[in-house]
């Protein structure tokens, strides 16, 4: 039995630089789905608690479909219903061709999709913790809607929502574990390889575990940061 | 033309509804839903009679039971076991309170999956030492790794959400018990968590959809669950069609519990609405 410390090293007898390599796609496909899923949520969000009952059910609708779809499924969905809808298309015009969709960015568009639908209910519970009176303040200083929205509510609406949006970023760094599935090189699909290379399943997993922990701790740490950051005008209570 | 002063008085007409921008976006995105669902129902229908599904309905449902019987073992274990764990996370004892922390920090914060790999592949590390003790078999065995390892997962958001909702319950009904003379354990059994189960419904539903959402990794340590089942038709068919049905089933069982669980809610929090 090697010691785990070499197995752990960086350089040709370690795996240490696959993981860094690993950790570092887990992170990029978690921060690349994070804007696309903040926006798509802001905006179903908008939808939802608008006056147009027909508005509030499409964003209703897109909620329950990626509240309820496991995201393994959605993932699935996602990477092979694309890879078939893009070679029929494809195949209209190059007869005989074959695109190939990329699994990283299958798993962004997968889990902005599933983050969103989240991020929608926390932004909406942060709207409904805005006073009427803040909107028709806006307006009586002659402001437009667009610009009530941006200058005086969203401001307040990022500072409710970001409990909540917090706890779900560390979800989405969690679930990009399920990307390995579908063949992307990730922290835990490097764990997976070396784990059968080696024949030390215990020490690659758990040092996996360790390493989202850590993301974790980090993302925290951030967090409160931020939290402290949007907090800065409030004052001393 | 002369009208009695008391005569019942119209309502003013209704305000007519403009077409406003938002109006017209609504409409539209309604129109797509439809259009969708529209085509989805088609496709499941004109695929009904296929030889997709005669080949594989039967296996779905089997699939369907396997993952409700994952889900619902590993929620009752977890349950059982997130009762000790809230204790001795709030316990005064300073080692007891934060194994238990760590406990929970752990499972809440690496994923289910990496935690699932950790049980079933990991303990292959330890396969002497496991046989020597007679419990080879247990983490031999797929099924009971994956149950294993949801139950440790889910006993760990139990144990939050139990310690949140008795801290939730207010002081005085611990004081006031005591006044009257009742034992700890017996407060806690039936003064504090009855109040605090009810504060808990709405997370335990949560977790429970979570859980039956998250039991869909089970497909990937070889359990043919509804996910599994899925996968197996798919890599047989090459039929994307496998996909669909799977995501209906799901959409099924959790919409189906949701309602269940709102109308659970209702009933038991109905002491609770005033009238009127």
């Amino acid at each position: 039995m090697t010691d785990a410390f070499t197995l752990l090293s960086f350089g040709s007898d370690g795996w240490g630089d696959e993981i860094a390599r690993g950790t570092l796609i887990t992170v990029s496909l978690a921060l690349a789905s994070l804007p696309f899923g903040l926006v798509i949520g802001f905006v179903v969000a908008l939808g939802k608690k608008s006056d147009e009952p027909s508005l509030r059910t499409a964003a209703n609708i897109y909620t329950t479909i990626f509240r309820g779809l496991p995201e393994l499924l959605t993932l699935f969905l996602v990477y092979y219903g694309v890879q078939i809808l893009l070679n029929k298309v494809y195949q209209l015009f190059v007869p005989g061709s074959f695109v190939d969709v990329n699994a990283f960015v299958a798993g962004m568009v997968a889990l902005s999709m599933v983050f969103s639908a989240y991020a929608s209910e926390a932004f909406l519970s942060a709207f409904r913790g805005i006073k009427q009176g803040q909107y028709e303040g806006g307006y009586a200083l002659g402001l437009r809607r667009g610009q009530t929205l941006r200058l005086i509510v969203f401001p307040q609406l990022i500072r409710l929502a970001l409990p909540a949006l917090g706890n779900l970023w560390l979800i989405l760094l969690k679930e990009t574990a399920l990307i390995s599935v579908i063949g992307l090189d990730d922290l835990l699909r490097w764990s997976g390889i070396a784990a059968r290379v080696t024949k030390e399943p215990f020490l690659f997993f758990g040092v996996a575990c360790l390493i989202y922990l850590l993301l974790a701790m980090i993302s925290s740490i951030g967090l409160t940061w931020i939290r402290t950051w949007a907090q800065r005008g409030e004052g001393l209570r | 033309m002369n009208q009695p002063i008391n005569a019942p008085q119209l309502p003013p007409p209704p305000l007519r509804r403009r077409w406003t921008g938002s109006r017209v976006t609504g409409h539209v995105l309604v129109a797509l839903w439809a259009v969708a669902g529209a085509y989805l129902l088609y496709y499941l229908a004109s695929n009904l009679l296929s030889s997709f599904v005669a080949n594989y309905w039967d296996d779905y449902l089997e699939g369907v039971v396997i993952t409700i019987q994952l889900v619902v073992m590993s929620i009752l274990l977890g349950a059982v076991l997130s009762l000790p764990i809230a204790l001795a996370r709030s316990s005064r004892n300073i080692v007891l309170s934060s194994i238990a922390y760590t406990y929970v920090y752990f499972f809440r914060g690496t994923p289910l999956l990496a935690q699932t790999f950790l049980i079933y592949y990991g303990a292959g590390s330890f396969q002497p030492l496991f046989s020597d003790l007679g419990i080879w078999w247990f983490f031999r065995d797929a099924w009971y790794c994956a149950v294993f390892a949801f139950t440790l997962n889910t006993s760990a958001y139990q144990a939050e959400i139990l310690r949140g909702s008795v801290q939730n319950v207010d002081r005085g009904q611990w004081e006031a018990a005591s006044a009257l003379g009742i034992r700890k354990g017996v407060t806690f059994w039936k003064v504090i968590l009855p109040q605090a189960l009810i504060v808990a419904l709405r997370p335990y539903g949560n977790e429970l959809i979570l859980l039956i959402k998250g039991s869909a990794i089970a497909s990937i340590i070889t359990i043919y669950d509804l996910m599994g089942e899925t996968r197996r038709a798919y890599s047989r068919s090459y039929d994307f069609q496998a996909y669909i049905w799977a995501a209906v089933l799901y959409l099924m069982v959790v919409e189906t519990l949701r309602r269940i669980w709102e109308k659970l809610e209702i009933r038991l929090t109905r002491h609770l609405k005033r009238n009127g």
